[in-house]
């Protein structure tokens, strides 16, 4: 459980990149953060596992107080993938690289090694096992990043961008699997920008602009309002806008999945 | 902001700003050899206080005065280093001496400090590369000074995110002894190096793609040229290194500490 209570934040130099945010993540929930460039995603969801600290208000994580305890212990419970893989792959093999938090962690050998094993697996890299994660690609090198922190097993995982420089196959896979992981039991956090990645996903999604929370709720009544859209620079899913261009012929507007769009076209088709 | 604030370029207009980078240039050069020049505490006083009008005009009191902040920590080292090595090896005729010695050292290095602060917070990196190649510093090390100088901001940018990001995968950096914490960083310095690495690879070809060293003979859209302001600025630091070696050689500075009897 992530609470938010009324959190501002202004960096050193001076830029507000919060204010006055509030709101409450229940466990097991699928949430996307979007909005505009410098909206405030990425500080928001650093302050989930305390590597920033509210200037005003408080964020507390299973009821415990982000500023009573250190980043490493509260990132055992909340796992951050970083947007770029390349600000955290120091080690010589994907192997190394992955057990890496995990000995940070103190777990013990045995444990280690089963865990590296599964993350692996998991991801598709095992064949990469003694690779420098440097060699690898820039979409393996994310997976990399993203099992090097999957590896613990965190209860809150935490994506930041997670599609940006990945095919639509991998895309595919990436959804799959963040689907997965939530129906296992975790809270799953994405920042993004690819709405229609968001789409597909159908969380709920917090929408921000100017470090405020402009809208919160499900995916189809956030990303199909025009207004709400506009203000946070992104674009309907382009399904919505045939739809909303449709309205006339008495389409609904709210609409943004390629199959219920099929659906409904073909009961209009054969009624006439 | 950090102390380092104190050495970047704040872009603001100020008199100060606007004197040529060479003019300014020789004239920090003559505070940096006027305060080696002399031992005695009034002279290093006098250069002390001699900025702080210059540092007002230029509007830049908060950075430097953050910087001086900054350098309290070494001022204080050279302070008692100088305190202890005088004390016991040399000879000396009172404490007061010592005590007042040592204190000018420590000043001597405060005014070196402030000087260059004062060049580095109000002469862009660009006007600084501008006045090497005017000097006839090959353009090459130009382009590699100024590169260097703009890109420490980005890589202490990328540093903080790195170090982040490692935390987040439980990296405590606080703790442990010497080697464990030199160790500690070896999870940062890895990726910022590569980074850096990699990011200079694709600024020659990005720079190389737009034709870099395609003519020998380069020219600027902006060309420096000394006014009149810029001569008298250089006259007046000219007349204030002839005083001081005059002084140096014919005055005799008396110390604070017997003026004042103690």
């Amino acid at each position: 459980m992530i609470e938010v209570e009324d959190v501002y934040f202004t960096y050193p130099n001076g830029v507000e990149a919060l204010r006055g945010v509030s709101l409450k993540i229940a466990e097991g929930e699928f949430v996307a953060i979007m909005g505009q460039n410098g909206a405030g995603k990425t500080t928001l969801v650093k302050h989930f596992n305390g590597l920033l600290k509210p200037t005003k208000g408080r964020v507390l994580i299973d009821g415990v107080d982000t500023k009573q305890v250190s980043v490493a212990k509260l990132s055992r419970k909340v796992g951050f993938v970083f947007q770029n893989p390349d600000h955290q792959l120091f080690s010589e093999t994907v192997e190394d690289e992955i057990s890496f938090a995990l000995k940070n962690f103190g777990f013990d050998n045995k444990v280690i090694g089963e865990r590296v094993d599964w993350a692996l697996n998991l991801l598709g890299l095992a064949r990469y096992r003694k690779v420098s994660p440097f060699m690898l690609s820039g979409g393996e090198r994310k997976r990399v990043a993203l099992a090097s922190v999957l590896a613990w097993d965190p209860k809150i995982l935490i994506l930041d961008e997670p599609t940006i420089g990945q095919d639509s196959y991998q895309k595919e896979r990436l959804r799959q699997f963040i689907i997965q992981m939530n129906h296992q039991g975790k809270t799953v956090i994405i920042v993004t920008h690819d709405i229609e990645f968001v789409v597909e996903c159908e969380p709920r999604v917090i929408l921000m602009s100017n470090g405020k929370v402009i809208a919160d709720g499900e995916a189809r009544k956030v990303l199909t309002d025009p207004d709400l859209i506009n203000k946070s620079s992104l674009i309907l899913p382009e399904i919505t806008q045939v739809f909303i261009n449709l309205n006339d012929l008495g389409f609904p507007r709210d609409v943004m999945g390629v199959y219920e769009a099929k659906r409904l076209i073909l009961e209009r088709l054969k009624k006439t | 902001m950090s102390v380092f604030d104190g050495l970047k370029f704040r872009n603001i207009s100020s008199p100060i700003h606007e004197i040529d980078p060479r003019a300014k240039f020789i004239y920090v050069c003559v505070l940096f050899v006027t305060a080696v020049l002399f031992n005695q505490i009034i002279p290093l006083l006098f250069l002390f206080f001699l900025q702080v009008p210059l540092v007002i005009i230029a509007k830049v009191k908060r950075e430097w005065l953050r910087l001086i902040k900054g350098s309290i920590f070494f001022a204080v080292l050279i302070f008692v280093m100088n305190v202890i090595s005088l004390y016991f090896y040399g000879n000396y005729s009172s404490i007061a001496y010592v005590i007042e010695h040592s204190l000018a050292m420590t000043i001597r290095f405060i005014v070196l400090i402030e000087s260059f602060s004062l060049f580095f917070l109000t002469t862009s990196p660009d006007m600084l590369g501008l006045s090497l190649e005017q000097i006839g510093v090959p353009y090459e090390f130009c382009f590699a000074f100024t590169t260097a100088i703009r890109f420490v901001p980005v890589l202490a940018e990328e540093a903080q995110i790195i170090i982040d990001a490692q935390k987040a995968r439980g990296l405590e950096l606080e703790g442990g002894n010497f080697i464990r914490r030199v160790k500690n960083y070896i999870p940062i310095l890895i990726p910022l190096i590569v980074n850096a690495i990699r990011r200079s690879l694709e600024l020659a070809e990005a720079m190389e793609s737009r034709a870099w060293g395609a003519s020998k003979k380069r020219t600027n859209l902006y060309v420096l040229k000394m006014k009149r302001r810029d001569y008298l600025f250089i006259l007046l630091s000219f007349a204030m290194l002839l005083i001081s070696i005059y002084v140096w050689m014919y005055v005799e500075i008396p110390f604070l500490y017997q003026i004042l009897q103690i």
